[in-house]
């Protein structure tokens, strides 16, 4: 099993969401982050005192999926989240040992 | 024993035009200290909104209550000497004052007061710019003061600052009070033989008064933690507009209401208010498009503030032009001015020098140049010593120097004396940890905002009985 975390712009994350839909997954965990990659942040200017700020808002999403669905869904997310404007994010992709559901215990796939 | 046995000689009445508009006045002013608070409380970061609030809040309370006990009758009682002072005992609690008439136009030797106004709706008129002077000096020491030696600096600072300012400036011989003070009456036989200097209401006694006190503050506490180095900026720029809304609506009484009666000399103060904040926030906007590229929310509302300090003193004796170039100068000088925080290193934290001194000379000033027969006062009939631009001279010029540095080295230098009093006793800085903290947790006990949803007490439980079982202790406490 494979742990896709995508982040990505705020306003894209709809079309993700709906672009994985469409793809079947049929969960994801979505959250608030901010932070900053090679453009920096923006600067803002308070009677004339200029304040640069690094962290801008982004949002994370995370997806737990089967080995062989990994890269589409990377790929989904990848089209659904790209705007080709500076600031669209990263995607990446992690393996994970074991997933368990809380209510019914199953492990593994069947946990997914 | 004042102005009203004066007037009661020639059977004094009360004008019901006059007071009901004064007493809208007082209310209008009233209302600018909240709008304050939202000015100041936009500005500074989300965890000290609340103390910067506080700040301007509890001048209402201190000063409103000292006002009736010796406020008034240091300010506007018999005059104990050269103009300097006026006796606090001789109306301690508003005695005397509650069945006086003042006359709105000053009585003289051969003329009565014409309608006049009660005695305590010039009292209500006179607090309400007294709370807000008190007020504005809060501005210096945004984020780092503790409450109590705040409480206890605006009774102090009120009493040994303002009230003598506010009775050098606003009392008038004859008019308020029997013997009023050195600014504020023309030359006779006054200290220094009376300056003579126009200030409408209170360029001097509020706004360089409230600066340079601001200043002194700000050097007696010190600098913010991070000052110059980490981002301070403002946490909520829409309180900000709206404080400003507020002080705009507000100043129209400030000012108008200054006249002292609904007449001519009131709506020609009404449109220079108007004019010269039009242009201040212009003028500000125009600065910062060539300096930094923007047109700022920010910018805008500190030009109006801009523009409304300046023409405070300027507002009855400038013709509309005037008020339109006062404006203008205040508004682009007071943008440039906020930047000599960071060049002097001194931290004024919400430009109380670079606003309320600064625009406070620029208008007070400008009268020495600006000052003609065409303006409101002159339209009222009333004498007016016309400024350098109309051929009056360099005299009005020199009376409005006289008058603004005399009250901006005498607050400056008390100002920093009972700072330092204060400071050196009971502490007028909250500690290092508090400071990072936030002051409105360490001073109030209150967060302003809960933006985490986990600082709610959500995962909170055990944290909550906590603050059940201290709050208990805290009850049981004084028993």
């Amino acid at each position: 099993m494979k742990l896709v975390t995508a982040i990505i712009k705020p306003h894209q994350l709809d079309e993700v969401k709906e672009a994985l839909e469409a793809y079947g997954i049929s969960g994801m965990t979505v959250s608030e982050v901010s932070g900053y990659g090679r453009q920096r942040g923006h600067s803002e200017v308070y009677r004339g005192a200029e304040y640069t700020v690094d962290f801008v808002p982004k949002v994370r999403v995370e997806v737990l999926v089967d080995d062989i669905d990994a890269t589409s869904v990377a790929d989904v997310i990848l089209k659904a989240a790209q705007t080709g404007r500076i600031g669209d994010g990263k995607i990446w992709t992690v393996p994970v040992d074991d997933v368990v559901r809380v209510r019914t215990g199953e492990r593994g796939v069947d946990a997914l | 024993m004042n102005a009203l046995t004066l007037a009661a000689a020639d059977t004094p009445f009360i004008d019901s035009g006059n007071t009901a508009w004064v007493l809208a006045a007082a209310a209008l002013v009233l209302f600018m200290t909240p709008g304050l608070a939202l000015f100041y409380g936009g500005m500074v970061r989300t965890k000290s909104v609340l103390n910067m609030m506080m700040m301007s809040f509890i001048s209402m309370g201190t000063v409103g209550t000292v006002w009736i006990l010796w406020g008034y009758s240091e300010a506007f009682g018999p005059d104990v000497g050269g103009g300097l002072i006026g006796n606090p005992f001789t109306h301690f609690g508003l005695k005397g004052v509650l069945d006086a008439i003042y006359g709105f136009v000053p009585a003289t030797k051969t003329a009565a007061a014409a309608g006049g106004i009660p005695g305590p709706a010039f009292v209500a008129f006179q607090v309400v710019f007294a709370i807000i002077a008190v007020a504005l000096v809060s501005g210096a020491i945004a984020d780092r003061a503790k409450f109590t030696a705040w409480t206890v600096f605006t009774v102090v600072w009120a009493t040994l600052v303002y009230f003598p300012a506010a009775h050098w400036v606003f009392a008038f011989s004859g008019y308020a009070a029997q013997t009023g003070g050195w600014i504020a009456n023309k030359a006779g036989g006054m200290f220094l033989g009376g300056a003579g200097a126009y200030d409408f209401a209170g360029g001097t006694a509020i706004h360089i008064n409230a600066g340079a006190a601001g200043l002194a503050l700000a050097l007696v506490l010190g600098k913010r933690i991070g000052f110059a180095k980490e981002p301070m900026r403002p946490h909520n720029l829409t309180l900000v507009m709206i404080g400003a809304g507020i002080l705009w609506f507000g100043w129209f009484g400030f000012n108008a209401g200054s006249a002292l009666g609904a007449g001519a000399q009131a709506a020609g103060v009404w449109v220079n208010t108007l004019a010269a904040t039009c242009t201040a926030m212009l003028g500000w906007l125009l600065v910062e498009k060539l300096r930094d590229g923007h047109f700022t929310s920010l910018g805008a509302a500190s030009g109006i503030v801009a523009g409304l300090v300046a023409i405070t003193p300027a507002c009855a004796t400038v013709s509309p032009i005037g008020a339109l170039i006062v404006g203008l100068a205040a508004g682009a000088g007071c943008a440039l001015a906020v930047g000599l925080k960071f060049r002097f290193g001194f931290d004024d934290s919400l430009d109380v020098v670079g606003v309320h001194l600064v625009g406070g000379l620029i208008g007070t000033l400008l009268i020495g140049l600006l000052a003609t027969k065409g303006s409101p006062t002159g339209a009222a009939g009333l004498t007016v010593n016309e400024g350098l631009f109309y051929g009056g001279g360099l005299s009005q010029l020199g009376a409005q120097a006289l008058g603004a540095f005399s009250v901006l080295i005498f607050s400056f230098v008390v100002t920093y004396l009972i700072g330092l009093a204060i400071h050196k006793t009971m502490g007028f800085r909250v500690d290092e940890a508090d400071e990072a903290q936030g002051v409105d947790l360490s001073e109030h006990a209150e967060t302003a905002y809960d933006l985490s949803g986990l600082s709610g007490g959500r995962f909170g439980s055990g944290s909550a009985v906590t603050t059940t079982a201290s709050a208990k202790t805290k009850e049981g406490a004084p028993a």
